[in-house]
């Protein structure tokens, strides 16, 4: 309807000269525009059930004769009453909401495209996060210098990889509860810990994390993972990464820091990382949630808001 | 068969026990003998001279100086080892590797994979110089040679290097030292870091605090760049002067 009004005062504009009787002419216009619009409006939503499983072309050419019907029906009863929707007879009318309607087909279908699920779908499978191969060679390496010494604390790492590796390779255009991407970083850090020993600490704040909330799945471990990475691996001495995970009122915070070391040629790769995550929590919440990043003090510090929601897990 | 003397450097712990675990296995076959330990490129570079180690076994990826830079200061080094690469999976080191034939293996590594590599590498020796260096890009730390050990001037200390004779001479703040490498060479390196002034003569571009314009004023300008850290100018050459005026230019925008 907006489209159609838009098109008309275009019309008028186009047709008339002057500025004040543009607008008059353009109420007048849309006073007889308006029932029309309004009878498209009740027709194609009654019909609706009966389009929607059409395919799309036919589908078009039904809405398309709808409105060249609803128009022709207009121009007659206007007619009758003395003034006229369009000047110029019959045929003008008609072939003027042909055209109208298919700009405005031409236009949804452009929109569709744009912002079809499938295509949020597909993009959220290639933002899927990647954990680094550099990361799961290492581990492996790790896990197998475990065998002979501690085999149990073997068995538990490669369970924790399978659980990591689980949740990476599982659907991702859906919901996880906050209490299990939490046990995910978990099981992520163990593994971190065997490989790199004294050199990781890490402080987890987690007293005020609702572990009900829901998030994408992977959100948070990619984050841990560039903390490790960047500011664990680097380092020499000792080096403490802090995950403070809370809920302030209808949001949800999550904010890990690492020590910053400028970034060598071969670790960087953090800006593909965080620009995945962005987009996925856009996917997700719009414009309701924040990925900001920042360097203070020698530390760097990413953290994501989230609106609080919580309930069952299902799909986004 | 005598014991082949291995030194082993990779900063987790685990990487290095599984390595140790590898060599005791086949240890029948390949007798070996653990000399030493580091968990990073600049332990290799202090403790590696005085173990006498014949091949080293080596981790690409670690904190503080790299495999592939500890590698190229040894190479310098009277009677350096042999060196096998080890790497977990780094795209641009595997690259690198392929591009310039050095033998590397792949973590998880293979007992066989590990004996055979041992064999080769004891019996073709350290690896090339100029091997290294393609595959490693520019250093983190200049390397002196004091017969067997390896003094480590880190780059962003020196304030300018110049060419006398067979030697360039580091300038640091705090001292001089004599390195054996071509000024070309270390031009390109360091395209990054320093910068062209003289012939014979390369500065730290964030050393550079001013120029002084000397000689008369009549004659043809000829200027001297003041270093921040050292006494004196340095003379800028006739020829340089257009690029590093450019360059302090930009700097200042």
């Amino acid at each position: 309807m907006i489209g159609t009004n838009l098109l008309a005062l275009g019309a008028v504009i186009y047709a008339e000269p002057g500025w004040a009787q543009t607008l008059e002419r353009y109420t007048r216009a849309a006073a007889m525009l308006e029932p029309v619009l309004l009878a498209s409006l009740v027709v194609l939503y009654v019909a609706s059930p009966w389009l929607a499983p059409m395919p799309y072309w036919r589908g078009c050419g039904i809405v398309l004769l709808v409105e060249i019907v609803l128009a022709a029906l207009a121009h007659v009863l206007y007619a009758k009453g003395g003034s006229a929707l369009v000047s110029g007879g019959l045929p003008r009318a008609v072939a003027l909401a042909a055209l109208a309607t298919a700009v405005l087909l031409g236009y949804f279908r452009l929109m569709v495209r744009a912002y079809s699920p499938a295509l949020a779908e597909a993009r959220l499978q290639a933002l899927q996060a990647r954990i680094r191969p550099h990361f799961l060679f290492n581990s492996l390496n790790a896990v197998l210098s475990l065998v002979r010494r501690d085999p149990q604390r073997a068995e538990r790492t490669l369970e924790d990889l399978a659980d990591l590796f689980r949740e990476l390779m599982a659907d991702g255009r859906r919901f996880v509860r906050l209490a299990d991407e939490i046990a995910l970083l978990e099981r992520y850090a163990a593994i971190e810990q065997l490989r790199l020993g004294e050199r990781l600490r890490i402080s987890w704040e987690l007293d005020g994390a609702p572990s009900d909330a829901l998030l994408p799945p992977m959100v948070l471990q990619p984050l841990l993972e560039n903390a490790v990475y960047h500011g664990v691996e680097p380092a020499t001495e000792v080096s403490e990464i802090t995950v403070r995970i809370e809920r302030r009122g209808d949001r949800v915070l999550a904010r890990i820091e690492n020590p910053y070391h400028k970034l060598e040629p071969a670790h960087r790769g953090n800006r593909m990382a965080l620009e995945n995550i962005r987009e996925r929590l856009r996917l997700f919440f719009d414009a309701e949630a924040t990925l900001v990043s920042k360097i203070e003090a020698g530390r760097y510090r990413v953290e994501i808001e989230i609106p609080y929601k919580s309930g069952g897990v299902h799909a986004a | 068969m005598s014991e082949l003397k291995v030194f082993i450097a990779d900063d987790e712990e685990p990487a290095r026990q599984r390595l140790k675990e590898l060599l005791a296995d086949f240890a029948g076959e390949l007798p070996t003998r653990i000399v030493g330990e580091a968990r990073n490129g600049i332990e290799v570079i202090e403790n590696l001279p005085a173990s006498g180690a014949r091949v080293l076994l080596l981790d690409i990826e670690m904190p503080g100086m790299g495999g592939l830079e500890a590698a190229r200061h040894l190479a310098r080094l009277p009677g350096a080892p042999a060196v096998v690469f080890v790497t977990a999976h780094d795209e641009h080191a595997v690259e690198a590797f392929e591009l310039n034939a050095l033998d590397y293996l792949l973590k998880p590594v293979r007992a066989a994979r590990l004996a055979a590599a041992l064999r080769k590498a004891s019996a073709a020796g350290p690896p090339a110089a100029e091997r290294l260096e393609r595959a490693s890009g520019a250093r983190e730390y200049f390397s002196v040679t004091e017969r067997t050990r390896i003094v480590l001037v880190p780059v962003k200390e020196v304030v300018y290097l110049k060419a006398e004779l067979k030697y360039v001479t580091l300038r640091t703040r705090t001292g001089e030292h004599l390195i054996e490498e071509p000024l070309v060479a270390l031009e390109r390196e360091f395209a990054d870091r320093f910068v062209r002034i003289h012939r014979n003569c390369l500065v730290a571009r964030a050393a550079i605090r001013r120029f002084d314009r000397t000689g008369g004023s009549d004659e043809e300008p000829h200027w001297n760049v003041i270093l921040e850290g050292v006494a004196g100018g340095l003379p800028v050459s006739r020829r340089q002067w257009p690029v590093v005026k450019e360059l302090v230019a930009e700097r200042h925008e």
